[in-house]
């Protein structure tokens, strides 16, 4: 099974064509397009009559040419389905997507935007997310992408589904369909007075239709329930207990699994004594290849068997297995490799010249840690096979892309798999991969019953993947009115996402160099533009203090971006840039950026204290523009969020290792953000209704770092070029 | 066999079959199938499996069952009287003081046996009360809001 794996692994990550997977996303290895299994007249059995529209991507089609593999066709519906939606013949509406549910709150915002579109109470709209065979093919919810990309296809989506109501309506009428007008889940005309219900409408129905890409939407302005505060949907069921994530499944006569882990990253089985293990009673021991795991009844029991297991591992002796946090960044340096990586690589002008003109010149290294994501709910899974056929019920990013893993590693079609996820307990861009759900699956297997496998604390925080440690070297030039005259920026092994500059340089060089991998790593809430944003706005912070000009208005100066400006200039408003110092060890910073399409800039203050190297961060203000926003209350706490879990990375977060062994994997030993280290924190949403609706998760991470490290520059004098920036506190320089 | 514990759980009795050491956390949510309770980190350190144990908070997954017998123990599963949810319950509810919500049974446990104590507690008071309790999505601003909001409910409730 773990060479299956492996294989799969060593395939590029880059295999959709139309999309430049960002380096850092190690973790994604998946390839095919899939095809959804379900029929026509299957889609009315399952949902009872009505009306159901469905969406064709875009994109699809170039998708399907290059799709590898046998290619399913089902002769009723088109294949290249985005999402779909039905009314029923009550008037409930139903819409499928292909996301999920992880905290981010889409499965509200996206029922909003269902709502609006369709003219209906948000109150009748529910939405059937991640669930690989009732909703359509989706690549997984990551990159900021459900908003922008998701919304308006339920939007068409939505549209169509109204279109098609009032045309029944305009059939029955025997009127124009244009008289006809759309609100509150009725057609009306206004001409005769007359009215019908959508449940009247699709009473007896069972229509189908499917829409091109590109159908005329509401434009935010007009919008009347998406753009509002709308509750969290089935919030009632998380303040009690009564949601089940995938970790609280208990199927009928369902075991417990473990997984016997490895002493060290790399560490292959040489032998297994199992016999103890195999003489306990109702226990199931799997070996295959390096994978040993167990089933019992109970937690008690899988634990006990697993502890009877006798297993001798021989752990890898390759340079890179052996080094720990201290050797970590020369290794990446040195381990660079020496071909150009084309992902965030950009070239113009020179950068000699640039520096030759330059008044003040800066050459500065900085450098980001290993750090977890430790979503509260570890990884989980439960798995069961009934007839040659996997069902898996898992917390996930990728349930398409984990039910592929699931299929090549049991060797069984993908048509053979089902997985479905409950809403998660968080993820942050962790839960990309299917391992426990391979684990669960491989367990159930043998146990002839399902088993539910739950990650405990030490292994996802040593077993999951992190988010790649870094170095980054800048080099800049400025004039002596202020001007940047050149910029050459290297990000070794972090990651390419957020690595141009938004600063209007002349001459400029940018790369991303790829290292080879020393700890499993992957995706991360923003990914590595919150390293690139790091390094970039320290380091414009550094030219603005060498000339002696104020740090925002070297900003810009530099800045031509109006959005990005506005941020800045949002946030500069709000708190009063600049301030005057009003205490000793006081200290405040400012930093900005863009990525994914939205625009953020933070303020921080922070109070230092030289004598114990205390360092407090008292307040942070973060300006956030995501173009139109569809939901204020839901993007006010993804904002605030991000903030609080930024704090973390910036301030004291790292993953401690030594010869591909974990130090800290516990949340006594890695240090998150607690209540008690909340500053005052304000959002401010700028709201652009005149431009389409963007993502809005990993952006207001990006300058929490920076502005942070400014602030303590401004308090102290120290300029810290690493994160976490003070896991100790402030060292005396 | 071991003798069975006796458990007294939202005011129902159960026998648990579970050996005396099995941490309680384990015996509500596999056992007793009241999964409401959460396993974070089962060292004590993330809060998520918070119940009342006597009326004060205690971290489920450090408590061993037997240590728990005979007395009230009360779960996120019987906070809500007659459909009604508790004031602590409405107030995150209303505050969407959550986001993945995998935390907010542990918060909402922890918040209660602070109202019990103190129904009028500080902005530093609710700080450290919850202080044990993680949630990585980073919502403390609006739980601090939410059990204010729940303590006014509560005064007003008393009146």
């Amino acid at each position: 099974m773990n060479r299956i794996r492996e294989k799969i692994s060593e395939k590029s990550p880059a295999q959709f064509p139309h999309v430049m997977m960002e380096p850092e996303r190690y973790e994604l290895s998946a390839g095919s397009i899939h095809q959804f299994a379900l029929h026509r007249r299957a889609f009315f059995k399952l949902m009872g009559a009505g009306v159901a529209v469905f969406a064709v991507a875009k994109d699809a089609l170039t998708l399907q040419e290059t799709a590898p593999g046998p290619r399913i066709q089902p002769p009723e519906l088109p294949n290249e389905i985005s999402a779909w939606l039905h009314i029923g013949e009550d008037g409930s509406v139903t819409a499928f997507t292909g996301k999920v549910e992880v905290g981010q709150n889409v499965r509200t915002s996206l029922s909003q935007t269902v709502a609006d579109e369709l003219r209906v109470p948000l109150s009748t709209v529910t939405l059937v997310m991640g669930d690989t065979e009732l909703t359509p093919f989706d690549m997984g919810t990551f990159g900021s992408r459900t908003t922008p990309t998701m919304g308006p296809q339920l939007r068409r989506v939505s549209a169509a589904a109204r279109d098609l109501l009032v045309g029944i309506a305009a059939k029955e009428w025997n009127v124009p369909a244009e008289g006809l007008k759309a609100a509150n889940a009725k057609v009306s005309d206004p001409a005769s007075g007359r009215t019908a219900s959508y449940a009247q409408l699709a009473h007896g129905k069972a229509l189908a239709q499917s829409l091109p890409g590109e159908d005329p939407v509401t434009p935010p302005p007009e919008w009347t329930v998406a753009g509002k505060d709308a509750p969290k949907a089935e919030g009632r069921a998380f303040v009690t207990g009564k949601h089940q994530y995938a970790s609280d499944l208990r199927p009928s006569g369902g075991y417990i699994g473990k997984v016997l882990r490895p002493p060290a990253f790399g560490a292959t089985l040489s032998s297994l004594d199992d016999t103890a293990a195999k003489a306990l009673p109702e226990t199931v021991v799997v070996r295959d290849g390096n994978f040993v795991g167990v089933a019992a009844p109970s937690e008690h029991q899988a634990q006990r068997s697993l502890a009877a297991l006798r297993a001798q591992w021989n752990e890898p002796s390759t340079a890179a297995s052996q080094i720990s946090n201290r050797e970590l960044f020369t290794y990446l340096k040195q381990n660079a490799s020496e071909k150009h990586d084309e992902r965030g690589r950009k070239q113009a002008g020179s950068i000699e010249e640039g520096l030759a003109s330059a008044a003040h010149r800066l050459n500065a290294t900085y450098t980001v840690a290993y750090i977890a994501h430790a979503p509260l709910e570890p990884r989980a899974a439960v798995a069961e096979w009934k007839d040659g056929k996997l069902t898996v019920w898992t917390g996930t990013q990728r349930p398409f892309g984990v039910r592929t893993e699931l299929a090549a590693t049991f060797h069984v079609p993908e048509a053979s798999v089902h997985v479905l996820v409950p809403d998660t307990g968080a993820a942050y861009g962790g839960k990309h991969t299917g391992d426990a759900a391979v684990e669960a699956a491989r367990l159930a297997r043998a146990a002839g019953r399902p088993v539910k496998v739950v990650w405990s604390r030490e292994e996802e925080f040593t077993w999951a993947y992190f988010r790649p440690a870094g170095v980054i070297e800048v080099k800049s030039g400025m004039a002596a009115d202020g001007k940047l005259t050149a910029w050459e920026f290297h990000n070794y092994h972090s990651g390419s996402s957020g690595i141009e500059t938004p600063y209007s340089v002349p001459n400029v060089h940018t790369e991303y160099h790829s290292v080879p991998l020393i700890l499993r790593c992957g995706s991360y809430r923003g990914l590595a533009a919150t390293a690139n944003h790091f390094a970039r706005e320290t380091h414009m912070d550094e030219l603005a203090s060498a000339a002696n000009v104020d740090p925002l208005e070297f900003r810009l100066k530099n800045l031509s971006d109006a959005r990005l400006r506005a941020v800045l200039e949002a946030v500069a408003k709000s708190v009063g840039w600049p301030r005057q110092k009003t205490k000793e060890g006081q200290g405040f910073g400012i930093a900005g950026g863009h990525e994914k399409g939205s625009y953020v800039a933070t303020f921080a203050e922070v109070a230092v204290d030289r004598g114990s190297g205390a360092v407090r961060v008292v307040r942070l203000v973060t300006a956030f523009e995501c173009g139109a926003i569809v939901n204020p209350n839901g993007l006010r706490n993804q904002v605030v969020g991000a903030n609080i879990q930024g704090l973390g990375g910036a301030l004291f977060e790292a993953i401690e290792f030594a010869k591909g062994r974990i130090k800290n994997p516990h949340f006594a030993s890695y240090r998150v953000p607690r209540f008690h280290d909340l500053p005052e924190i304000e959002a401010i949403l700028i709201d652009r209704k005149d431009l389409a609706p963007a993502g809005a998760g990993e952006t207001p991470i990006m300058a929490v770092a920076p502005a942070i490290g400014n602030a303590i520059f401004d308090a102290s004098g120290v300029r810290l070029r690493s994160l976490p920036l003070v896991p100790i506190g402030l060292q005396r320089a | 066999m071991a003798k069975p514990i006796e458990l007294v759980i939202n005011g129902t009795h159960y026998s648990s079959q579970a050996p005396p050491e099995t941490p309680l956390l384990l015996v509500l949510r596999d056992e007793l199938g009241l999964t409401g309770t959460k396993y974070g980190c089962g060292e004590g350190q993330c809060g998520s499996c918070t119940v009342l144990l006597a009326g004060a908070a205690r971290r489920s997954c450090q408590i061993p069952v037997s240590a728990a017998a005979g007395k009230p123990i009360t779960t996120i599963e019987g906070l809500e009287q007659n459909g009604r949810l508790h004031p602590v319950q409405q107030a995150f509810l209303d505050a969407e003081a959550f986001q993945c919500a995998y935390c907010t049974s542990g918060m909402i446990l922890s918040s209660v046996a602070l109202l019990r104590q103190n129904t009028n507690p500080t902005d530093a008071e609710i700080t450290q009360s919850l202080q044990g309790n993680l949630c990585r999505c980073g919502t403390h601003p609006r739980i601090v809001e939410a059990v204010k909001y729940a303590a006014k409910a509560v005064r007003e409730r008393a009146q």
